[in-house]
């Protein structure tokens, strides 16, 4: 068999040479390249799979972009995004100089680079000052500006993450968000309830150790094709792939099942499936006993939704929000928690569980997704026949599961299952959240997210006013044994981040000059209670935000309800777009429809450079950082995001120490790095961290300390860059694991510790020994005492520490007091849907969140008869900045369009391939009406329902302008985690 | 029958994804310009093969007996035949088949008559205005021949596309229709045995290939390549002198171009 690994090992050597010289050809008669091929490695911009590719550059001009032969994951392949991406670097769209907008003024000027940057540095001082908060509404010392937000970016390098995390956290803004909020935010508490931390538990090439794939959510052919090279190598193995989407896609033309679901019904879909295997025991029962709270007693005055028709127990109708007290352990008088090992306890969360989901019969579940009673019972018995040590099945999804207003519940039910059938920790398992932005893992981790620091760390609360209370709050008590409990590590981590920040500074003083939140308010209509992503388009409405600096995010497409987004980017007095383009965001004042003359913003587009231009790391979806040198110059004089940064905080640390201004230490004493080659590795060792006593740095986080004399900007990645040298620039080739099973721990750095898949003590029994030893992952050596394989979760041996080292209780928790919205997912409908709930009379997430007013409405199924849903396209790349900008893909797929079963089509009068018109309650837009067998109407009771699917890559800038599917979608959001519906809302069409 | 030890390209439509990674990677490697398009109804872009795409996607899609959907993708370019219309159509040798049984057009002796174009069953040759010649799909002469693969092969994300000797690529093929029986496809076959003199790119297919608009077109090629020949001879014999001002004329158009 000729495998692609086999022929480059070849190829130089054999299969060309050989040929030529049998047929008597002269090696010097060889045709000659028509250029090199490259040399430089690169790590791949769009998705988060983290591919490689080799750059040829010739007199300072990228000639050849290709995919890197020796990089385990893609083998020298390349999606066709990738494989264009030498189109992004040129595009004709390319900013090259400083571009200036007056307010109410119709054009672009050119400005220089000081000029810009020196009346940044103004507005933002006096903008901050003015909206400083020294004291909130409680009396609390919060030291914060509420006038100025920053959005973005997933698209930049760990590098700069941090240091726009550092910055901004320093100047005390707090409405400091990016694109994680709006595409995976809801997986993150999902994830990290269930198991300890929010990320993807293996990563892409582990698929082909699965032997049932479940694709639920998700549409990895498309959208991380060379992670899909992994489930079809699993596939060529003998493994089945199961596919429900509401449309059948190009993962699902590969799928042994496929079942066409109606949009938002997720969480009755895997109901069901928990359902069936407790029905039908189809639970390992070692590992449910083991490794989960299965056995934990918990309050007896809690109630399921079952009991209380689709509510649990504690619900305030008033404030919308659940008392969550009966949501508890029973604890003994140590603390510990009461169990029973025999899980019949009818208050055990096994029995719990049980009554939970026993309304979740397959007629029910039938009713409410539109999949036929056969088709359910045939993927829950195919996926459940995973639930045995000898087998390994994998769920795998991405925007179609979290963008719901029961967005993080939904995730859970992932969790739930594979927890019951003992598939995390194991190689082929887990839950497997792919990440769509080349470092949205990364710019997660480093916190650009208004509720967090560095390493998960959380931004303190004004009711915490000193070190000592924050740190008290947050180190949790361990409630089982053995449990390793590993965040009572906390202050190292949170002493050593204050060090790394302010190193000349004592942490308690250090401490004050954090911003701090006040607490939540939640519930609907509140519009001011949080500092997310959807707040801050409504704060600028409200005028309350004056200044928006948005680096490589592009919201005036990417929001939804995007017209009331666009409406807010109207009522800020300046903002600053940071970007290699002119996107929606930069033009939203000449966009069509509006006259420029009425806006007043003040509007910058700094020209940056694209990742190719820059040294740095990305975090793929299964937390590789991977380095890259810089292999080019930026055009013009566009700059690197570190420069650009670097540069105006010396502007501000200027007019701070001449000016003063609130909280001015915080700016004046930050650490900052001086402009070099290397400035992106000075970065790094300060994120890895160092040890102030020597300057060493740090070789892992365990030798991190509370007392001040270790610095380390993100404990997560500790370990990454050492006085050994980078370890995320590493590039050996040959799998570690014996078995192969594609671990490659010399390629790269996998955050925490190198570890590759996380939780993998859960695949060894009590004594640390392999459940399946056929597959092992790692195993104990009981003569040696240590353990072998992956990097363990903690080097305890088998009975000192459970798997789940996060977590207080050291199990997985099938039962999660911590979610706003229940302990277990309950399925309600979509804030817009076409149908009534029928499992309970609680229609909606009691507690979503959805804000009130002109602009957020949502209509009815009588006006707006047809579900829709959104998706991307291989082709293309979320707002289109650096796809419909890339000639070579605005050339496969030029136009937007919408999917629409044939039914619909016929009683529209609209032929395939015609230009229809899309209406929503919010918005409308036109699109290219594709009319397809790929979607099917559904026949819900004696109803038929039609469901759209619409691409959301269009805006009214650059490459072929066209409408954003985003001017029709809702703002209703999670209550965990602030994501928006996008994936389940009502339109209507209309012929044009 | 191609060379045993001739260069030949597998696709396996099993295996395809219809991610148009070997669309792009052609564009980038030759350096080709993308083309103004637009969405008729169909994932497939651009639509047809032309002098600056020498690959192009195509998508079919209906339900299969038992009511599911599929959705199938099929590699169109050229196929590399071993009696290749366009090489018997060319009046001036420009087109030929090079070491290993790669057909490539050489641009200094074709005199962009577009006799290939006609002869060519599967649509793959296409005449540059720009330029006076014409362009299709070398196998990515250049790279096979210094030990590489084609750009395309080395693009796919899930090895749809392999490249090796006729002998190595026929027997995977013949292999992977074996499996695929097994599997339950029960129409699998290979494409590309008979036609044409066995063509250097060898497709496995799932269903029937004229599911995939492919085996009539041949048929009526073979027709059209024996009159290509004649028609091409009397144009040459016509011609005669005529030579030198149609070489210059390209020559000219190729000036114009630049």
């Amino acid at each position: 068999m000729l495998t692609r690994r086999k022929f480059i090992g070849l190829a130089g050597a054999v299969t060309g040479g050989a040929l030529f010289l049998e047929r008597g050809m002269a090696q010097g008669a060889r045709p000659v390249l028509r250029k090199p091929i490259g040399e430089k490695p690169l790590i791949c911009p769009y998705c988060a799979t983290g591919c490689g590719m080799i750059a040829a550059v010739q007199g300072g001009r990228l000639v050849n972009l290709e995919g890197d032969p020796d990089h385990p994951i893609n083998q020298g392949a390349l999606c066709s995004k990738g494989q264009a991406a030498r189109g992004f670097v040129q595009s004709p769209y390319r900013v090259t100089k400083v571009l200036y907008r007056a307010p109410g003024s119709d054009r672009w000027e050119e400005k220089d680079w000081e000029w810009a940057l020196g009346r940044i540095a103004r507005l933002i001082k006096d903008t901050r000052d003015r909206g400083w908060v020294e004291v909130d509404d409680q009396g609390q010392v919060v030291r914060r500006t509420e006038s100025i937000a920053t959005l973005g970016t997933s698209v930049g390098s760990n590098e700069e993450a941090y240091a726009m995390s550092k910055l901004f956290r320093a100047l005390g803004i707090v409405y400091i968000e990016h694109q994680a909020r709006i595409c995976h935010s809801s997986t993150v508490p999902a994830l990290g309830t269930s198991f300890g931390r929010g990320a993807m538990t293996n990563h892409p090439i582990d698929f082909k150790n699965a032997d049932v794939i479940l694709v639920q959510g998700g549409n990895p052919a498309e959208q991380h094709p060379l992670t899909f090279r992994w489930i079809l190598e699993a596939k060529e193995r003998g493994a089945k792939l199961i596919v429900v989407d509401p449309r059948f896609n190009r993962t699902a033309s590969k799928a042994d099942i496929f079942a066409q679901i109606r949009p938002g019904t997720d969480i009755a879909f895997m109901g069901g499936m928990i359902r069936y295997i407790l029905e039908n025991k189809r639970y390992d029962e070692f590992y449910v006993k083991h490794y989960t709270n299965a056995s934990f007693l918990v309050n007896p005055e809690f109630k399921t939704a079952t009991e209380l028709d689709g509510l649990f127990s504690g619900y305030d109708p008033e404030k919308r929000t659940y008392d969550t007290s009966t949501w508890a352990y029973q604890v003994d008088e140590n603390g510990q928690v009461r169990t029973d090992p025999t899980l019949q306890d009818p208050h055990c969360v096994f029995q719990l569980l049980r009554k939970q989901y026993e309304r979740y019969t397959p007629e029910v579940v039938s009713k409410i997704t539109g999949i036929p009673v056969e088709k359910l019972l045939a993927i829950y018995d195919l996926y459940s026949s995973t639930g045995r040590p000898d087998r390994a099945g994998t769920i795998t999804y991405a925007m179609g599961a979290t963008q719901h207003t029961y967005g993080t519940q939904h995730i859970r039910t992932y969790a739930i299952v594979q927890l019951l059938l003992g598939n995390i920790g194991l190689p082929g398992g887990g839950v497997n959240a792919l990440r769509g932005h080349s470092n949205v893992q990364g710019s997660t981790d480093f916190a650009l997210l208004y509720h967090d620091l560095p390493g998960y760390l959380g931004l303190p609360t004004g009711d915490k006013p000193t070190l000592e209370e924050w740190i008290a709050s947050r180190v949790p008590k361990a409630n089982y044994a053995p449990s390793a409990n590993w965040w009572q590590n906390y202050p190292k981590y949170f002493i050593s981040l204050l060090k790394a920040w302010w190193p000349e500074v004592d942490p308690k003083e250090a401490y004050g000059y954090l911003p701090k939140l006040s607490p939540h308010k939640g519930g609907i209509p509140d519009k001011s209670a949080d500092y997310s992503h959807y707040a801050i388009f409504h704060a600028m409405l409200a005028g309350r935000i004056e200044g928006l600096i948005a680096i490589g995010q592009n919201p005036a497409n990417s929001a939804a309800n995007a017209n009331l987004a666009r409406k807010a980017l109207d009522s800020l007095k300046w903002l600053v777009v940071v970007d290699p383009m002119e996107t929606e965001t930069a033009a939203h004042w000449k966009r069509p429809g509006v006259n420029p003359k009425e806006i007043q913003t003040e509007v910058f587009l700094l020209p940056s450079a694209v990742w190719a231009e820059k040294s740095g790391s990305i975090t793929n979806t299964g937390r590789w950082a991977q380095w890259y040198d810089k292999a080019l110059d930026p055009p013009g004089e566009a700059k690197e995001e570190l420069w650009i940064l670097t540069e105006l905080v010396q502007r501000l640390k200027k007019l701070y120490a001449e000016e003063g201004g609130p909280n001015k230490e915080a700016i004046l004493n930050l650490s900052w790095w001086e402009h070099s080659e290397h400035m992106a590795e000075e970065v790094a060792k300060e994120y890895n961290g160092y040890d102030l006593t020597t300057g060493k740095l740090m070789a892992k986080f365990a030798d991190l300390r509370d007392d001040g004399t270790t610095a380390c900007g993100n404990w997560l990645y500790c370990g990454a860059f050492t006085e050994e040298g980078n370890k995320m620039a590493r590039r050996d080739p040959r799998d570690t694991h014996p078995l192969g099973l594609g671990l490659f721990q010399n390629w790269a750095y996998a955050w925490p510790a190198n570890r590759r898949i996380l939780y993998n003590r859960a695949s060894t029994d009590l004594k640390g020994q392999p459940r399946n030893p056929a597959k092992w992952l790692v195993r104990w050596n009981p003569k040696e005492e240590k353990w072998e394989g992956d990097v363990p979760d903690g080097v305890a041996p088998p009975d000192k520490a459970l798997p789940f080292i996060m977590l207080p209780e050291g199990v997985g928790r099938l039962f999660a007091a911590q979610l706003k919205d229940g302990p277990f997912p309950e399925h309600y409908e979509p804030w817009e849907s076409a149908l009534a709930n029928l499992i309970s009379g609680q229609d909606k997430n009691p507690v979503c969140k959805v804000w009130v007013g002109d602009l957020d409405v949502y209509g009815t199924p009588e006006e707006y008869p047809i579900v829709a849903t959104t998706y991307r396209l291989t082709e293309h790349w979320h707002t289109g900045m650096m796809s419909r900008n890339v000639p070579w893909l605005l050339e496969i797929q030029p136009d937007p369009f919408v999917e629409m079963d044939v039914e619909l089509a016929k009683s529209l009068g609209v032929k395939n391939g015609e230009w229809v018109r899309i209406k929503s309650a919010r918005g409308e837009m036109k699109a290219v009406a594709l009319v397809t067998p790929r979607v099917q109407p559904v026949k819900v009771g004696d109803k038929t329902l039609h469901q759209v699917g619409i691409v959301i890559h269009w805006g009214y800038q650059g490459g072929n302008p066209g409408d954003s599917a985003n001017q029709l979608t809702p703002q209703a959001l999670d209550p965990n985690s602030f994501i928006q519906e996008t994936k389940a809302f009502l339109v209507r069409i209309e012929k044009i | 029958m191609p060379n045993p030890k001739d260069y030949a390209i597998l696709f396996d439509a099993s295996r395809c994804i219809g991610c148009k990674a070997c669309q792009v990677a052609c564009k980038q490697w030759n350096d080709l310009e993308a083309e103004k398009t637009e969405n008729r109804g169909s994932y497939a872009n651009p639509p047809r093969l032309t002098a600056h795409t020498w690959i192009s996607m195509r998508y079919y899609e209906g339900l299969r007996p038992d009511g599911d959907p599929y959705f199938d993708f099929i590699r169109g370019s050229c196929m590399h035949c071993t009696h290749a219309p366009c090489v018997a159509s060319c009046p001036t040798g420009a087109m030929a088949h090079r070491e290993g049984g790669v057909v490539t057009v050489d641009e200094k002796t074709c005199i962009g008559c577009r006799s290939c174009v006609q002869a060519c069953p599967y649509e793959a040759v296409h005449f540059d205005e720009a330029r006076g010649v014409v362009h299709k799909c070398t196998m990515c002469y250049d790279r096979i021949s210094n030990g590489d693969q084609p750009a395309c092969v080395k693009a796919c994300p899930t090895d749809a596309l392999t490249f090796g000797t006729y002998q190595e690529i026929r027997a995977m093929a013949e292999e992977r229709v074996r499996v695929l029986k097994e599997r339950g496809y029960a129409r699998a076959n290979v494409y590309g045995l008979a036609e044409l003199g066995g063509t250097h790119v060898l497709y496995v297919l799932t269903e029937h290939p004229s599911q995939y608009d492919l085996p009539k077109a041949v048929r009526e090629a073979e027709k059209r390549a024996a009159t290509g020949w004649l028609s091409a001879g009397i144009a040459a014999a016509a011609l005669g002198a005529g030579l030198k001002f149609i070489v210059e004329r390209r020559e000219a158009l190729k000036g114009g171009g630049q």
